[in-house]
């Protein structure tokens, strides 16, 4: 009898449904109506996404006290996805990005569809919304440039 | 393009599905029992230590915190030394309700084993009876433990408590 | 405040462990941690482990690796589902209730069965980030760019720490990456996870440590040269990546100041931090204040050459406190990380006994 080691594909899969709360669903209640939210904490910066308390005070966030940031805004930074992997935004090589949308002090992550050598620190580019946005993160399509005037 | 902002009932709850997908390896003595089950033979490990049969081997023995040592093969008659009657079945479970689950002690095995009762009334199923593995037919043979679909019981008296209470 | 020391460490590491399930290759580095103190796994006053299921893809696979401690007769014990040294934190805290004075630490992890950076997407914040499963490289990659056009640190700087670290790497013998790198060759090779290297990256490490902790005068017992903790603490960061400056650790610098790193006169003789990708390293000297030119970064090569994840922590205080206790120095600092860009740091701060 073989002393060989055995090995077989094993997948773990489950779906939980989460609840979102009042904060996280009036997000992505604004995604769904192609708008996004954040929320003016106590330091004055508007923090997109908006979190539940305050990274500062703690104190708890007024899910119906959230202000709309613009369609388009600046990479703070960026990296370059050279494997991509199931489940991700795109299934051949792409960037992420954090994206400091108009209005915002935070910076949004989300890929950004561009390519490698056009991408740069400051760049501006806009939101791609989704054909038939449902209350999701991925509302968001991705990224892409705003051409230079 | 915009359109309309829906004025629908606000988002509070998502659904977020998770896959992950894996390349397992049971391990050296896990992979030997395996083997074993794939030609009919049930094969146990004794701790060095103990000198328990570990029935199945994963590598260890889980009282001693030793690695096992001597392959032991075990017979595939034994005693059902405790049951259960189900009656509730549990998702995915397509077995007749009710049935029996018992754990058996392969004769020559230091631990005992899940497996089903068939072939006999519910009010005579009692612990201390003597059952022997009805296996699958060889040809549906696999890498795992339910090559053994069920324990029948055997024409044998039944084992004294004394026996097998240490198990309980 | 009781005084802990670490009285044993032993740890195993390799690329891919492809035979032996992890309670195979857990069992014998137990063995060898507590065969030099004279004492069984039945001797220890608490057991406590680190791991993540996640690495397996399997509901409790924790519990079955406590077999390889001998979990029979009943022995008290603990998990945590992070690194290894976030359970010596608990050990530590356990030892000061003044009843017990021994304690057991362990950490195991495979990496290598499912694609560890996917895995550890499961870290991210389920709602937002989560479902666009960034893997942990992309993740650290858009951390290194803040730090590079921050003006901090420049792409040298980083083939710097990894010629350094797979030096040093050399005299290690559980280490995968190691050798002598030329710092321009390096910088030579192609981005990959632009604007790091593949160089820049751990390896896939498949592993285990363990560690033997004894309070006050049982320590002197159980070893020629206990390795004292002189402090240990842990901090964490917001979890929204956007929200925090990705350049700068203030969760490590506030558990160093809690561990009492200032209180080490003139800086420490070595350092061993937890640093993955070669910039955090950059990014944790910085807030722990460390001066290169009196600490030695990584002598072990860090977890640049190793890198067992929920492990490569707990390693980080064990490979401080071996050369410690060899005479390799009088005082070392250790740091642990956890979550995705160094969100959550532990600091201990370690002194040989005199």
């Amino acid at each position: 009898m073989s002393n060989e080691v055995l090995s077989a594909p094993h997948s773990m899969e489950f779906a939980y449904t989460r609840s979102t709360g009042p904060v996280v669903g009036a997000f992505l209640t604004g995604l769904r109506d192609r708008k996004v939210l954040g929320v003016k904490d106590s330091r004055g910066e508007v923090v997109v996404p908006p979190p539940e308390y305050d990274r500062t005070s703690f104190a708890p966030t007024d899910a119906s006290a959230l202000v709309e940031v613009g369609q388009e805004g600046v990479v703070t930074s960026w990296s370059w996805n050279p494997t991509p992997r199931s489940g991700q935004p795109f299934d051949r090589p792409f960037a992420w990005a954090l994206v400091q949308l108009d209005g915002s002090d935070t910076g949004l992550l989300h890929a950004l569809d561009a390519p490698r050598d056009a991408i740069r620190t400051g760049m501006r580019v806009r939101i791609r919304w989704a054909e038939s946005p449902r209350g999701f993160i991925d509302d968001i399509a991705c990224f892409e440039p705003v051409e230079e005037a | 393009m915009s359109t309309e902002p829906v004025t629908a009932v606000p988002v509070s709850e998502i659904v977020t599905p998770i896959r992950l997908d894996y390349r397992y390896t049971p391990g050296e003595a896990s992979s030997r029992f395996l083997r074993g089950m794939k030609e009919g033979r049930i094969l146990g490990r004794r701790c060095p230590s103990c000198l328990k049969v570990i029935l199945p081997p994963r590598g260890c023995c889980s009282m001693c915190g030793e690695l096992l040592g001597e392959e032991v093969e075990v017979k595939d008659s034994g005693t059902l030394v405790t049951f259960a009657v189900v009656n509730v079945n549990f998702a995915n479970r397509t077995i007749d309700l009710p049935y029996v689950t018992g754990e058996v002690l392969f004769d020559g095995a230091d631990m005992t084993t899940m497996v089903l009762l068939s072939g006999v009334p519910l009010d005579e199923v009692r612990m201390g009876m003597r059952v022997k593995a009805v296996w699958l037919p060889e040809e549906q043979w696999d890498y795992t433990l339910a090559n053994i679909d069920h324990v029948e019981p055997i024409d044998e008296p039944d084992a004294d408590y004394e026996s097998f209470k240490e198990l309980l | 405040m009781r005084d802990v020391a670490v009285v044993s460490y032993a740890q195993f590491a390799a690329r891919n462990e492809q035979s032996r399930n992890e309670i195979e290759f857990l069992l014998p580095v137990v063995k060898e941690a507590l065969a030099p103190t004279g004492l069984t796994s039945q001797d220890m006053g608490f057991t406590v482990s680190g791991s993540s299921d996640y690495l397996a893809g399997q509901s409790f696979a924790f519990v079955s690796a406590l077999d390889a401690v001998g979990p029979w007769p009943p022995i008290a014990e603990s998990h945590v589902e992070m690194d290894g040294a976030f359970a010596l934190y608990e050990a530590w805290v356990r030892l000061q209730h003044g009843d017990i004075d021994t304690a057991l630490v362990y950490a195991f992890g495979k990496s290598s069965p499912g694609d560890i950076g996917r895995v550890l997407s499961l870290q991210l914040d389920p709602y937002l980030a989560g479902p666009l499963w960034p893997d942990a490289a992309s993740l650290a990659a858009l951390q290194a760019r803040v730090l590079l056009d921050s003006g901090k640190a420049s792409e040298k700087d980083l083939a710097r720490v990894v010629a350094r670290s797979r030096r040093s790497a050399l005299g290690n013998p559980h280490a995968q990456l190691k050798g002598e790198y030329d710092e321009a060759a390096l910088l030579d090779e192609p981005l990959y996870a632009d604007p790091l290297r593949k160089h820049d990256l751990p390896p896939i490490t498949d592993g285990a440590a363990v560690i033997v902790l004894a309070a006050g005068d049982r320590a002197r017992d159980l070893c020629e040269k206990p390795v004292w903790i002189r402090g240990i603490d842990h901090r964490i960061d917001g979890q929204a990546l956007g929200s925090r400056d990705l350049s700068v650790s203030p969760s490590t610098t506030l558990a160093g100041r809690k561990a009492g790193l200032g209180d080490i006169g003139g800086g420490v003789d070595l350092a061993e931090l937890h640093a993955p990708f070669s910039h955090q390293e950059l990014i944790l000297t910085e807030a722990l204040g460390l001066d290169e030119t009196r600490t030695r970064i990584n002598p072990s090569g860090g977890a640049l050459a190793s890198n067992p994840v929920m492990v490569a922590g707990l390693v980080r205080i064990g490979e401080a406190a071996a050369r410690l206790a060899a005479g390799d120095g009088q005082t070392a600092v250790a740091h642990a990380t956890g979550g995705p860009c160094l969100q959550q740091n532990l600091v201990c701060v370690l002194e040989a006994d005199k």
